[in-house]
């Protein structure tokens, strides 16, 4: 009896959007009078940060400070239509209507400051909320300045409306042939585990990934999400099942109680690094990283027990008792074969 | 890659304080005065035909305003994806004749206070005869099995077929030309979301006719016209406000809140709040699928995977839900980032009595990814390769050929196991360290040139 320990890999693709496309999403952007944006939305924030996120691709779009830039999700009466947060696809869809929307308003922004600086719109910039004519560094007027403008002495909106839409992909009844994502992120988990050979247990001791995720908007969020992925993975793999005799629907559980959920005691080292190449179609080159962060370390766990123990488990969760039930069949299957030589 | 200014930065998040210091304003915070609650009476069997549903002492119990039950439901049979053309419709908002699984609901109680609904809630008796239930999802698909759905089979129907399916090369050849046949099943469990916040509506009629409807679901529109759609009422007298959820994790967008507490709000003229306890959310709300996949691969002694075999079984539950969606994102996902040259893949959704299973982080690719990569690891052992080599000599490069007829544009797979063996400091041979997405090194450029 002894505690074992092993290696194993997974390395998994993720797509981005809803499979087979057809999933549109849209924002709309408006400035008040003294400079400040706001960004309107029907997506939802489900703690992972869209709106933080989409703060900083509308800011980065307008040329404005953060602050100057609030993010109202969640009203069907006064924000257009977005299909929902789920599919990796909020900063995907969502980022892209943003930038649409955002460009429309900094042209008219700058439609007016163009009026007021004596210049092309072509000819400036904005940067940090000042909008300055390129090559003369002195020529400047702020967006306070231009928005104010706008609304008292032009009558100008400062406005846009932004849509992204992969249009939907048919599929072919015969041979499966379809276009289902709109780009692709990977990932590769190294799991180190240790299993009790006397009690089954397993106890995940680290979990070590490399993600690529095009590029990141706000990388403590997307380590954010490894971490948080790299739990619920874990624990699919060794806890968690509403059916404990499935497919029986005996027993069934009931409460948190009696559904195992991992707590910190159950964490295990958990580390990553992240490459970006940039995708063709997302914003800014964003891919996604939302839901692929639990895929990997499933597998790689599964394929560290083996490495302990030289047993496959594929029966999810890897529960004490199923470790057990497969060590002894393993060692009635050496014996066996120990005395047929 | 372009340096940019705030986009790539690690920001604070805007509510993150908001979150942490409990001051963030969750569903379950609103209120209105003279507000009712609900209290789900749910079936206590997993199959069964309703002979009758008494709500004569529910309704009778003081602090009792009403008694919601199907024919007060304008639309009562829904399928969600419907707005994506999924059907037929399969779900009643409450059951009418029959029930499917355990934990359906059958009937609302609107009363003025939590207690009060689920003391009245116990008073309801319902007459169920009692049906074999249909658990096992090898057992649904044969011809003896109880035909649990009403258009007469237990499968989702694609374009005619009971199952949707990926044919590409000649995979029977490949499996003769194979040195070695490595197969594997798979098997995951049903798991449920287990967000901290459970599922809450309020619903609040206002004086001119319409519904303000706070709500914790991931899409609110897909929730407004569903619920528009259910109501038969016109999708503007309803103004859905959310936006700001305690984890989802795809368990919250199923609309299964919305409707029955805004049919409250209408038929008492009185706002409704409706919250689901954690049993509720446990044993009645949508789960993961569980998922059986039989893996079968053809493999050179080189390591070259040759051709991929796939019989797929998603238990989808009672109700369509997202389940007939995500088998088809499984099976352009069950072949994994690998270029094979023969694929053969049979994905069915398949209905048992069992709370329905719907969208959960990543369902399709979740399933896919673990039957794959622990099928790669068998692989290796198969043929005494180790286990980085056999991915990165298969691992998919850039121009190659799907299964599903795309090519493959953004590969990176590669890379990724690269930087995890430096990230835990495993040396990769030279050979292997220096391959890339790009290279014509890989499997397929040598399988192109023997085509």
């Amino acid at each position: 009896m002894a505690k074992v320990r092993g290696r194993g890999i997974a390395s998994v693709s993720y797509p981005t959007g809803m499979n087979l496309g057809g999933d549109p999403t849209q924002a709309l952007v408006f400035c008040q009078p003294t400079g400040g944006f706001s960004v309107k939305l029907a997506s939802t924030d489900l703690g992972q940060g869209l709106k933080t996120v989409i703060q900083q691709i509308a800011a980065e779009t307008l040329g404005v400070p953060l602050e100057s830039v609030v993010v109202d999700t969640g009203d069907t009466d006064s924000a257009p239509h977005c299909m929902g947060t789920f599919a990796s696809r909020g900063t995907h869809r969502v980022g892209n209507a943003v930038i649409m929307a955002a460009q429309e308003a900094r042209r008219a922004l700058l439609e007016v400051a163009a009026e007021e600086l004596e210049a092309s719109p072509d000819d400036l910039d904005i940067s940090d909320g000042v909008i300055s004519v390129r090559g003369v560094p002195d020529r400047t007027l702020s967006v306070f300045d231009a928005a104010l403008a706008a609304h008292f002495k032009y009558g100008r909106t400062i406005s846009g409306r932004g849509i992204y839409l992969k249009p939907k992909s048919t599929v072919d009844p015969e041979t499966g042939a379809c276009d289902p994502d709109s780009t692709v992120a990977h990932a590769t988990t190294v799991a180190d585990v240790e299993v009790d050979t006397e009690t089954g247990e397993v106890t995940v001791l680290r979990l070590a990934s490399a993600y690529e995720v095009g590029r990141q908007i706000n990388p403590a969020m997307v380590e954010g999400q490894i971490a948080g992925g790299a739990v619920m993975g874990m624990a699919h793999a060794l806890m968690e099942t509403v059916y404990p005799e499935y497919p029986a629907l005996r027993p069934h559980a009931h409460n948190l109680s009696d559904y195992l959920l991992p707590t910190t005691m159950d964490l295990p080292e958990i580390s990553s690094v992240v490459l970006e190449y940039p995708s063709s179609n997302g914003p800014y080159g964003v891919k996604g990283v939302g839901e692929m962060t639990a895929n990997s370390p499933i597998p790689a766990i599964i394929n560290a027990i083996h490495d302990a123990i030289g047993v496959w488990i594929t029966e999810l969760p890897v529960t004490p008792e199923k470790v057990l039930r497969a060590l002894k069949e393993r060692d009635a299957a050496q014996s066996a074969a120990t005395a047929a030589d | 890659m372009k340096q940019l200014g705030i986009v790539g930065q690690s920001v604070h998040r805007s509510d993150g304080l908001g979150h942490v210091t409990g001051r963030t304003t969750f569903i379950d915070d609103i209120s209105y005065p003279h507000m009712l609650y609900i209290s789900m009476v749910r079936s206590p069997v997993a199959r069964g035909k309703i002979r009758s549903i008494d709500t004569s002492k529910a309704e009778a119990f003081p602090g009792v305003a009403t008694v919601i039950t199907a024919k007060d439901v304008p639309n009562n049979l829904y399928t969600i994806l419907c707005l994506i053309g999924i059907g037929p419709n399969d779900e009643p908002v409450l059951a009418e004749d029959e029930v499917m699984y355990e934990g359906e609901p059958i009937c609302a109680v609107v009363a003025e206070s939590e207690e009060i609904a689920r003391e009245a809630a116990s008073l309801v008796k319902l007459d169920i005869e009692e049906l074999e239930p249909v658990l096992d999802v090898e057992y649904a698909l044969r011809p003896e099995a109880p035909k649990i759905k009403k258009w007469g089979t237990n499968t989702f129907t694609y374009d005619g077929k009971d199952h949707c399916q990926i044919r590409f090369g000649d995979v029977e050849r490949g499996f003769a030309e194979a040195d070695e046949i490595v197969t594997g099943t798979y098997q995951l469990s049903p798991i449920e979301h287990a967000p901290i916040e459970t599922h809450v509506c309020v619903a609040k009629p206002e004086p001119d006719g319409r519904l303000t409807v706070h709500t914790n679901t991931q899409a609110l529109y897909f929730t407004l016209d569903n619920t528009a759609i259910i109501l038969k009422m016109p999708s503007n007298r309803i103004r859905m406000i959310g936006g700001t959820v305690g984890g989802g994790f795809g368990g919250k967008v199923d609309v299964l809140t919305e409707p029955i507490t805004c049919i409250a709000a209408l038929k008492t003229g009185r706002p409704v709040k409706w919250r689901w306890t954690r049993e509720e959310e446990t044993r009645c709300s949508s789960t993961r699928a569980a998922v059986k996949i039989e893996m079968t691969d053809g493999v050179m002694r080189d390591g070259r995977i040759v051709a991929r075999k796939v019989r797929s079984l998603q238990d989808a539950g009672a109700y369509h839900r997202h389940s007939p969606y995500g088998a088809m994102k499984h099976m352009v996902n069950v072949v994994g980032p690998y270029t094979i040259p023969n694929v053969w893949v049979d994905v069915y959704c398949v209905y048992t009595n069992r709370q329905p299973s719907s969208a959960m982080r990543g369902f399709g690719v979740t399933e896919a990814s673990f039957a794959v990569e622990v099928q790669m690891d068998r692989i290796a052992k198969a043929i005494g390769m180790d286990p980085w080599e056999i991915r990165l000599r298969n691992a998919y490069r850039n121009g190659d050929m799907r299964p599903f007829g795309k090519i493959t544009e953004d590969a990176t797979l590669i890379e990724t196991i690269q930087a995890a063996a430096k990230l835990v400091g495993h040396e990769l041979p030279p050979e292997l360290a220096q391959m890339h997405s790009n290279d014509e090194g890989g499997y397929a450029a040598a399988q192109r040139a023997t085509a």
